[in-house]
């Protein structure tokens, strides 16, 4: 028998309110495709009280056009997302979502769940007794960080694939919470911090993603030692614009980051190398995983070239 | 707090009391007996407890059993009905795609899935589709050839 879940109550609403409403009470923690949760659960990393299971939320299925752009529910699974054909036109959204996990996850895994994916570390994603023999951890229950030990706040990566992928196509959120719905763009959802890395309130729940027209091909590139199942070790997306090219960065920073780089495009080398520069100015990887920081920041800012060039 | 589910297991119908913090794969191992569905890991990496929720391969070790309510859930042992080998079985065995055994019924329902969706896979769709099952013997050549020997077997 596998470890024992902690007891708590599932509850399956069926609207978005109900929903908000469960989600206030002590203890209660959203359950979408799981993927990760019952893992957390299973690892002691999360002990809620009550679950609430998204599923069953009319008004968060479905891939729509909206104007010119797309409406996408939160809980739409990642093996939908991939093949679906309006979404195509974001390639690297097609991309992202067909490049996360195995067919067995996509098959459930939700978009919504995948932007707000806890962060990962080396000295966090462990069993109890693993992560009790080293004294826990700053992002959880310890008080020291093993990364950075010297520092004040918890450095776990941000290793979701989608957020980088939405964000160069300049994606906002639809939130729901006790005080009403509110819009936030993807890339302002976010905050620097490994143990608080995102930006909902108590109680507020992603309901939808709202992508404007793309302005441009894009591609998501993805660093890892295999090609299915792991996590990235870093993974950059990126969209070609009027100007010259929008880039994002995942599982380099504690957050899904915008890289800053406003050079207009020119199809020559120097561009590109200048490209590159920013993007390893721009990824800061930690000792998160057993590959090297060093190697990672490296190998992403050349990915990042070369699919820039694929896509020029 | 526990609830009573309906599903169907392996085409017979089966209503039981669970709850709601209970396994998929604790409950067909534990109160079905259907001890074919491997646990491997801690959690959704190796595939070793692959079974199919209504056609489509899932991780049983990351889904709840209140998940698979009025689903109908088909694990290794309903390869096999009344003793005879499935396709997919006797290729595995005819082409060696079994060494220690533990992956194999994670593979070989993952591989089920894919033939049913897709009855002519090129050797990279079985690449994919097997993508996240874990062979700890490697004997990854030898299962991909399985696979491809029972797509031909059943065109």
């Amino acid at each position: 028998m596998s470890e024992l879940l902690p007891d708590f109550t599932l509850i399956r609403p069926a609207t978005v309110a109900e929903a908000v409403a469960t989600l206030g009470r002590e203890g209660a923690q959203v359950l979408a495709g799981g993927t990760d949760k019952l893992v957390q659960l299973r690892r002691g990393l999360a002990v809620p009280d009550v679950l609430v299971d998204i599923g069953a939320i009319g008004e968060m299925q479905g891939i729509a056009a909206e104007g010119a752009g797309l409406r996408i529910g939160a809980a739409v699974t990642l093996s939908d997302l991939a093949r679906d054909p309006l979404a195509r036109a974001y390639a690297s959204v097609t991309e992202a979502a067909a490049s996360i996990a195995a067919p067995g996850h996509r098959a459930v895994a939700t978009i919504g769940g995948n932007l707000c994916l806890d962060t990962r570390c080396l000295y966090y994603n462990q069993s109890h007794w693993w992560r009790q023999s080293n004294d826990f951890c700053l992002k959880y229950q310890g008080t020291v960080c093993h990364v950075a030990p010297r520092g004040n706040r918890c450095r776990a990566a941000f290793s979701g694939d989608l957020a980088p992928a939405l964000m160069v196509h300049g994606a906002t959120l639809e939130i729901a919470g006790p005080e009403g719905r509110r819009r936030v763009a993807l890339a302002e959802f976010y905050v620097e911090d490994g143990a608080a890395f995102l930006t909902l309130a108590p109680g507020e729940l992603v309901v939808s993603i709202h992508l404007p027209a793309p302005a441009g091909p894009s591609a998501y590139a993805k660093l890892r030692l295999r090609k299915s199942i792991d996590f990235p070790l870093a993974g950059v997306a990126l969209a070609r614009t009027e100007r010259g090219f929008d880039i994002a960065l995942t599982g380099t920073n504690s957050c899904p980051k915008m890289v800053d780089f406003d050079v207009p495009f020119s199809p020559d080398d120097a561009y590109f190398t200048a490209l590159e520069k920013a993007v390893q100015k721009a990824a800061s990887p930690q000792r998160t995983t057993t590959i090297q920081p060093h190697y990672r920041r490296l190998a992403i800012a050349a990915l990042a070239a070369r699919t820039a060039r694929a896509l020029a | 707090m526990s609830r009573i589910i309906k599903l169907e297991v392996n085409g017979r119908v089966v209503e039981d009391l669970v709850p709601d913090n209970l396994l998929l794969v604790d409950y067909l191992r534990e109160r079905l007996a259907l001890t074919g569905t491997k646990m491997g890991c801690d959690g959704g990496e190796c595939g070793a407890c692959t079974v199919l929720i209504d056609g489509v391969a899932r991780l049983s070790c990351i889904t709840l059993a209140v998940a698979a309510d009025g689903c109908a859930v088909e694990t290794i042992e309903g390869q096999a009905p009344g003793g005879r080998l499935s396709p997919l079985q006797r290729a595995f065995h005819e082409h060696l795609g079994t060494q220690c055994g533990f992956c194999t019924p994670g593979m070989i329902m993952a591989a089920e899935s894919l033939l049913r969706a897709n009855p002519d896979p090129s050797e990279a769709e079985i690449r994919e589709a097997l993508g996240g099952n874990l062979c700890r013997c490697t004997g990854y050549v030898k299962i991909i050839r399985s696979v491809r020997a029972a797509a031909e077997a059943m065109a």
